[in-house]
């Protein structure tokens, strides 16, 4: 078989398409000949890391992905969770980390974009969203620049769109000063006999084409996604999509209808490598071969080449395989949201992947090979070098209060309101809990009383410093996040973000936190039912702080018996529940040592798995019984940044009392693993809180009495007391002075 | 007391407000497309926020233009009640049922939060569960809230009473002059507001603050 070629093939132009000489002798062997330009290109899209996941899937074999709730695993748009009484919740985190630092609006919108998509490609209309986003230094000169992009391209997007954002992370670190990250969450609700799915049944059948119109943004954005950043960063700018939520929406309404008409077979987002990607998996998935036709794909630009729209990343575009007597519904459905509707190919017999262009065909491919026989690595890794512990001695000082107001005003635990504040957290109707505490929860639509928590959790610091430890922190915080709510932890999705995998010492980063995620799945029944990776997150050979995002979901029978972390009442007992009895012990990796003392040492605090488990269960029984009246885990900052956000969210003090002889900075600012902090409506010198204690002791659960709730001061122990007016200024201030600034 | 809604592609608010409707007046209203030959029968007609066309002209330009709306200007001018809500406000003033124009929020940026609100006249049909002069909370959410109209205009507004909600407390989110969140036409049969009460009429919401202005206008008790 000969296909005409007027561009040369040459070693300089694979090497622009990120494939190496070994990988181009794959794909010489695989055809037996040379391939055209338009198959180069999409060899390029399948084979890079972004859509292969080339380095990455050896070790994602190994994570659970199973559980008696899991409907669908990793490996469709996104994972889907059965909820009960016939309704199950879909959801995916993906990461825009690239395009984000290129054009922060732009980037960060379309992430949102690409990944609500993913889930109403299921059939699932989107009920909530996440993001977790990551910025260099506050003093580096792009941070607030790209603090401002993002944001509200993360909004104008979402908001728009109509899907309430009720949780999310927010970090600076020097590390991501060349590489932010936005990883974007969406979860959708859907009864579980109509999710919809990518595989194309059945020979001879349309293949049509719905949603926007093919420009020429984004080509080669799966590829540039795939290499690092050099000086020529600005250059990349063409590669980034442009957002238009306006269609996605109109898309949104459109794919629900016309799934309700019993006219889909099989459905796929065009998402990194567009048209290219999900026509491929379509026809891979089924045993089918994919015959396209170029002419009719309805485009924006002239003169666009097979190549351009082969990978053409243009946004709001959906392919599907339909049943041919249902299309004139079809096209009903879609010319009644003005959207285009075309026809532009066919399910074939014989495994082959042809794109016809002007009446000649550009190429034709073996389909599965394309996706299955896409290369896999080994890559060498290296074992991550743990740090030492700190010295017992080792606790520099500092007034306890002093340290406290620092912290909570800082840029790592200051509220983020600013962030929040411009997203739409209540449309819809259902947000009970929106950002600013442990996890959002929103109702679930159709239900009298069930609810649904989301959190997204990752501690960098961690897992620079201990990948392996890192991984499971990540995990258990955010089953914990959803745990301090009420809610039952389901699943979680993973975005594992990265620096150059093909540097030893970055894979040994993913090898272990994957493991870390792994084990910590695993010992909590917390599978993960999709997720994304995204490499080569460095600038000049300096990597970002590993940074394997998980974010989870939970189950709430009742979201009226939901808590929040703000105190409710004064005079109320709080007890810190979870080990070590010192309240408070490792300061290594600390927000303590980091922000006060500029220190990045020790070992990062290591994660009991089993007593993670007993302790949470234990939580979350005690709130669904009904005694507690705020909940709070702990995390950044320890006890002492715990109690103040408790104060602040409630606007209520409160005193603890302190451990005599023993470091008040360790107590309050170390930040051992596996705690919660609970008020409860009950009596402290009560029937019912001893037999609390004693049911907690004989489980094995440390739990102990630390203070009580009231007045307008928070006193720690000893320490001189800060007012809550003081704490809530210093936590509100920093967000706003800083972007203003 | 019968409703409908008013859908223009992009808006998506509509769920929200259809919930609130039928939530409070036990019945669901219609919901009317734009592209709908007409408006059913109804005594109120509600068109509910959102970002209808993208809001890629100017918020609300592009839908206050739709032959939909010489349909509502038809019955608004026959003495049926005309409710819009965010977007639904702007496109009330795009489409001229309401003089004044909606800028950039000051901060340039969109804000959702919640804010307090004084319900400043109750001579209508929309504000007539309030008291005069009392302080409501209640949620916006929108990048193009900030009221501006012409010292005459202002006027006017102000000396007839046609001023329904004034942002309280020091809470006005945008900017507007006068701290104005919502206006009445001079017959004062149609209103429009930034704020959304209809995300507020439930425990799940945190408030019913919102509830008095649907059910004076259902008939039922809030």
């Amino acid at each position: 078989m000969t296909l005409r070629n007027d561009i040369e093939i040459t070693p300089q132009l694979v090497a622009d398409h990120g494939l190496k000489p070994d990988e181009y002798q794959k794909i010489l062997d695989l055809i037996g000949r040379e391939p055209t330009y338009t198959e180069l290109g999409i060899f390029s899209a399948m084979w890079n890391e972004h859509c292969s996941y080339k380095s990455s899937k050896k070790w994602l074999r190994t994570l659970p992905t199973t559980g008696p709730r899991v409907i669908q695993g990793p490996g469709e748009n996104a994972g889907v969770v059965d909820i009960g009484d016939g309704q199950a919740v879909v959801f995916k985190m993906e990461s825009h980390n690239h395009p984000s630092f290129i054009e922060p609006y732009q980037g960060a919108a379309t992430g949102v974009g690409g990944i609500l998509r993913d889930v109403f490609t299921m059939g699932a209309r989107p009920v909530a969203a996440m993001n977790a986003l990551r910025f260099g230094a506050p003093e580096h000169e792009k941070t607030r620049h790209l603090v401002h992009g993002v944001v509200a391209g993360v909004g104008g997007y979402g908001n728009s769109f109509g899907v309430p954002t009720v949780a999310g992370e927010v970090e600076f670190d020097a590390r991501y000063n060349g590489n932010n990250l936005v990883n974007a969450f969406a979860a959708g609700l859907a009864d579980t006999d109509k999710i919809f799915y990518s595989k194309a049944e059945g020979v001879g059948l349309p293949v049509v084409y719905l949603g926007a119109k093919t420009g020429r943004d984004g080509v080669g954005g799966a590829t540039m996604a795939s290499a690092e950043f050099g000086d020529d960063i600005e250059e990349k700018r063409p590669t980034v999509q442009v957002g238009d939520p306006f269609t996605e929406k109109r898309l949104l309404e459109a794919c629900l209808e016309l799934m309700a008409t019993g006219a889909v077979i099989a459905i796929q987002d065009m998402g990194a490598a567009g048209l290219t990607c999900s026509a491929v998996e379509m026809g891979a998935k089924g045993d089918l071969g994919i015959e396209l036709n170029l002419d009719k794909v309805p485009v924006r630009e002239e003169h666009m080449t097979a190549y351009e729209m082969m990978l053409s990343e243009s946004q709001e575009r959906m392919l599907m395989v339909l049943h041919p007597e249902k299309e004139p519904e079809a096209r009903a459905v879609f010319e009644k949201w003005e959207l285009d509707f075309a026809t532009v190919g066919k399910t074939t017999d014989d495994l082959r992947f042809r794109v016809l262009w002007q009446g000649e065909e550009v190429a034709n491919l073996p389909i599965k090979e394309l996706g299955d026989e896409a290369p896999e690595y080994d890559r060498p890794w290296v074992e991550p070098r743990i740090p030492a512990a700190l010295a017992a001695d080792d606790v520099p000082q500092m007034d306890v209060a002093d340290a406290l107001l620092k912290l909570v005003g800082g840029h790592q635990c200051s509220s983020r309101r600013w962030v929040y504040e411009q997203y739409d957290t209540m449309i819809q109707g259902n947000s009970v809990q929106r950002p600013g505490g442990d996890a959002g929860v929103i109702r679930v639509l159709g239900h009298d009383s069930k609810g649904l928590a989301f959190t997204s959790d990752v501690n960098p610091r961690y897992c620079e410093a201990n990948p392996y430890e890192g991984g499971k922190q990540a995990v258990a915080e955010c089953w914990r996040n959803l745990t301090a709510t009420g809610a039952e932890p389901l699943a979680a999705t993973d975005n594992l973000n990265f620096g150059n995998p093909e540097r030893p010492e970055i894979m040994g980063q993913l090898v272990k936190a994957v493991g870390g995620i792994g084990d910590a799945c695993r010992a909590l029944d917390f599978p993960i039912v999709s997720g994304n990776v995204s490499l080569y997150n460095e600038t000049n050979g300096r990597g970002i702080l590993p940074t394997p995002t998980i974010g989870g979901v939970g189950l709430l029978p009742n979201w009226q018996k939901s808590v929040r972390i703000g105190f409710t009442e004064a005079n109320q007992p709080i007890l810190l529940i979870g080990g070590p009895a010192e309240r408070g012990s490792h300061l290594g990796q600390s927000i303590y040592l980091r922000d006060l003392f500029d220190r990045r040492d020790g070992d990062a605090p290591h994660v009991d798995l089993a007593a993670e488990r007993k302790t949470g269960d234990f939580v979350r029984k005690l709130i669904r019984s009904g005694v507690v009246t705020a909940c709070h885990d702990l995390s950044d900052g320890g006890l002492g940044v715990g109690l103040a956000e408790m104060a602040i969210s409630g606007g209520i003090g409160a005193t603890v009392v302190d451990i005599e002889g023993y470091d008040p900075l360790l107590q309050y600012f170390g930040e051992d693993q596996g705690r919660y902090l609970a008020t409860l409506n009950l009596d402290p010198q009560g029937d019912e809180i001893t037999a609390l204690f004693d049911e907690a002791k004989t489980l094995g659960i440390y739990a102990t009495w630390i203070g009580s709730t009231g007045g307008s001061d928070l006193v720690l122990g000893k320490a001189k007391p800060v007012s809550v007016a003081a704490l809530t200024s210093a936590h509100e201030s920093w967000f706003p002075n800083y972007m203003s600034a | 007391m019968k409703a409908a809604v008013i859908v223009f592609p992009g808006l998506n608010r509509d769920r929200d407000m259809i919930a609130a409707l039928t939530k409070i007046g036990g019945v669901a209203p219609a919901v009317v497309w734009h592209q709908d030959a007409d408006i059913p029968d109804v005594d109120l007609i509600v068109i509910p926020g959102g970002f209808s066309y993208g809001d890629y002209l100017r918020c609300g330009a592009i839908a206050a233009r739709s032959p939909m709306m010489d349909k509502v200007r038809e019955r608004a001018a026959k003495g049926a009640k005309v409710l819009g809500v965010c977007n639904g406000f702007q496109i009330l003033i795009e489409a001229g049922l309401l003089p004044g124009a909606l800028m950039r929020n000051t901060s340039l940026k969109f804000v959702c939060r919640e804010v307090k609100l004084e319900v400043t006249n109750t001579d209508n049909a929309f504000t007539s569960g309030y008291a005069k002069g009392q302080i409501i909370r209640c949620p916006v959410a929108h990048h193009d809230g900030n009221y501006f109209a012409d010292a005459e205009t202002l006027a006017a507004l102000e000396g007839d009473g046609r001023v329904a909600f004034r942002y309280a407390e020091g809470t006005n989110p945008n900017g507007s002059i006068n701290n104005i969140a919502g206006i009445l036409n001079a017959e004062k049969n149609v209103l429009g507001l930034m704020p959304h009460p209809e995300n507020l009429i439930e425990t799940a919401h945190g408030g019913i603050d919102g509830r008095a202005l649907f059910a004076a206008l259902l008939d039922k008790a809030a």
